[in-house]
């Protein structure tokens, strides 16, 4: 029985339709038309405990409607939802006590309470007993480093710190399952690093289910075995994140210096991608035509200085796979 | 038996307290609602000195009576429901309302909490500036025909105990219903527009409730708003007494109850509804 199961889930809004200007906002006092806009359409996956698993897409394509529907905030429209064992929606109340929480723009800490008296807060709220509530505060200031943010004012800290406030903010009442949406949006290198430090250590460290959504390759690239790609609210593709990239991109880039101007290269199986004066830049299949054979082809025939091989950044791969299935934001 | 209720009602009492705590900070505030109250209070006094000097005979109270509950009320008026809890409204617009829901709690018994927090920490400190200056500071410099009373009689002091409470959980009931209203229509300005002038009319904080013409007193003493003000202040100078004060907070308990449950029915409905914005 896996820990998390979604079925045939969708989810309709309605968005009030309006004429623009001030008559359509007169029209709208009379007769108000609504649109259904389809954020969720037909999604279906299971998790099992102790997974990471990461879900991606372009902006508007239903990742935080499912994060809010798989932590209880939203209902369906349609469809099937368990996690352990319960329709979050149905049973909120016991289902939230057990898992924890973070939307990387949103706050749940108090804004004008120091970082400590929050966490004594949620252990009020969340009732949990004082020797474990202490065990476990120590332990998650230790491997997020808040000691000595402890004493300040939430208001007070930069996103970084803030983010690494939330993260032991939503984890003191040791939720089995860790639901992140966007949780390294707007932060800098090093804290992102320390998120995704964090999130892994706690995922293969505690055996903490982790479903995170984010527009970060690195992320994903650093974090999860398994991904989902949504977009326009179905499911494009469930699976390893190697086999994404291999399947959607196989392409390879090779970058020649030469010693003098660069000529006009025409092979088959092989387009231009970028020329300047003494260099281009090739784009190539190398199930087609093998690294080496290509090499030793544009050597023979020209002098060159220099030469490497690369691959299409991920972004670029996942930008292309959303073209290829028509899922950008309309 | 007893661990386990303050087990449950852990998570609600520190809600209270937080709140309670942060907004008792805000010490300018108090002090600038007091001014303000004891302006409005000395105008109204001497409107009423006014109607008295005219035709005493037609008041139903007496004129020490009505200073009693002009004071009562200025003292008092913090812990009235004429705006909806600023927080909610702020809550909803930023999408915190999110993680209110993720709290493992009783929706309605959370905000409940977090409200009447607000409420009894921006009354109770104006509150006690008052009592000191209406109660305390006017007789000692000679007005005390202009001064706030004490309760008339101990009987009166213990029944105005009870009154007190019920007024302050009716009070954050009626808050509740206008703060789902503000959660559901994304906006506080319009509830506000209407909740203002209905609490101040109907709970008898512009008016004692008997000074209204006789055909309106049977509907105006049955109202909810009632046990707001009218009902517990004459409670306090026995205008209200034996009988007829036990009425009177069964009237606050009855209201009390009802809106509680009406706040629970709207709340749950317009958290099915509830459509957080954003991908």
């Amino acid at each position: 029985m896996p820990q998390i199961l979604v079925e045939a889930l969708a989810k309709t809004y309605r968005v009030a339709e309006r004429a623009p200007g001030l008559t359509g906002a007169l029209r709208g006092l009379v007769r108000r038309r609504w649109r259904p806009v389809h954020a969720l359409a037909d999604v279906s996956f299971s998790l099992e405990a102790g997974e990471l698993l990461a879900f991606i897409g372009p902006n508007g394509a239903g990742k935080s409607t499912t994060v809010k529907i798989l932590s209880g905030i939203l209902r369906p429209t349609s469809g099937r939802v368990e996690v352990d064992g319960l329709v979050p929606y149905e049973d909120r109340v016991r289902h939230v006590a057990r898992i924890g929480v973070v939307f990387g723009q949103r706050s749940q800490l108090w804004w004008d309470l120091p970082v400590i008296d929050g966490f004594d807060l949620l252990a009020d709220i969340y009732r949990v007993g004082p020797e474990r509530y202490r065990r476990r505060r120590d332990e998650l200031v230790a491997m997020l480093r808040l000691e000595p943010l402890l004493d300040q004012p939430v208001r007070q800290l930069s996103l970084g710190q803030r983010m690494r406030a939330e993260f032991a903010a939503a984890l003191l009442h040791d939720p089995t399952i860790l639901f992140l949406d966007e949780p390294t949006i707007g932060l800098d290198a090093p804290s992102k690093l320390a998120v995704r430090d964090f999130v892994r250590q706690l995922n293969r460290e505690q055996g903490v289910t982790v479903l995170l959504t984010t527009h970060d390759m690195h992320d994903v690239e650093a974090l999860a075995e398994r991904v989902i790609v949504i977009g326009q609210g179905r499911l494009l593709t469930d699976g390893p994140f190697e086999s994404l990239r291999t399947s959607v991109l196989a392409e390879r880039r090779l970058h020649i210096d030469f010693a003098g101007p660069a000529p006009a290269l025409e092979m088959p199986g092989v387009t231009v991608r970028a020329r300047s004066e003494r260099s281009l830049e090739l784009a190539f299949d190398p199930a087609e035509i093998p690294v080496a054979k290509l090499i030793a082809a544009v050597a023979a025939q020209h002098a060159v200085e220099d030469i490497h091989v690369d691959e299409p950044a991920i972004e670029e791969v996942i930008a292309r796979f959303y073209d290829l299935h028509d899922a950008g934001e309309a | 038996m007893q661990a386990a209720s303050l087990h449950w009602a852990r998570p609600y009492l520190a809600a209270f307290r937080a709140r309670f705590q942060l907004m008792l900070q805000y010490r300018a505030a108090a002090l600038a609602g007091f001014a303000t109250q004891c302006w409005w209070g000395a105008i109204r006094i001497l409107v009423f000195a006014a109607f008295y000097g005219v035709n005493a005979a037609a008041a139903p109270i007496s004129l020490a009576d009505a200073v009693t509950y002009v004071w009562l009320g200025q003292a008092l008026l913090a812990l009235q429901p004429w705006v909806a809890d600023p927080e909610i409204g702020q809550a909803v617009r930023t999408g915190g309302v999110g993680y209110d829901r993720l709290r493992p709690l009783d929706a309605y018994g959370y905000w409940y909490a977090r409200t009447l927090g607000w409420m009894l920490a921006r009354a109770l400190p104006r509150a006690a500036l008052m009592l000191l200056a209406a109660g305390i500071v006017l007789p000692l410099v000679g007005l005390g025909d202009w001064a706030l009373r004490p309760p008339s009689g101990v009987m009166a002091a213990l029944l105005f105990v009870p009154a007190f409470v019920l007024m302050t959980a009716l009070g954050a009931a009626v808050l509740m219903l206008a703060n789902i209203v503000v959660a559901a229509s994304l906006n506080e300005r319009g509830v506000n527009a209407v909740l203002t002038p209905l609490v101040i009319v109907f709970s008898g904080s512009l008016l004692p409730l008997d000074f209204y013409p006789d055909a309106l007193r049977p509907f105006l003493h049955v109202q909810p708003f009632a046990g707001l003000v009218d009902i517990p202040f004459r409670i306090y100078f026995a205008n209200l007494k034996g009988g007829a004060a036990l009425q009177g907070l069964a009237l606050q308990a009855a209201w009390t109850l009802v809106l509680i449950g009406l706040g629970r029915l709207a709340m749950e409905r317009m958290m099915r509804r509830l459509e957080m914005q954003g991908g």
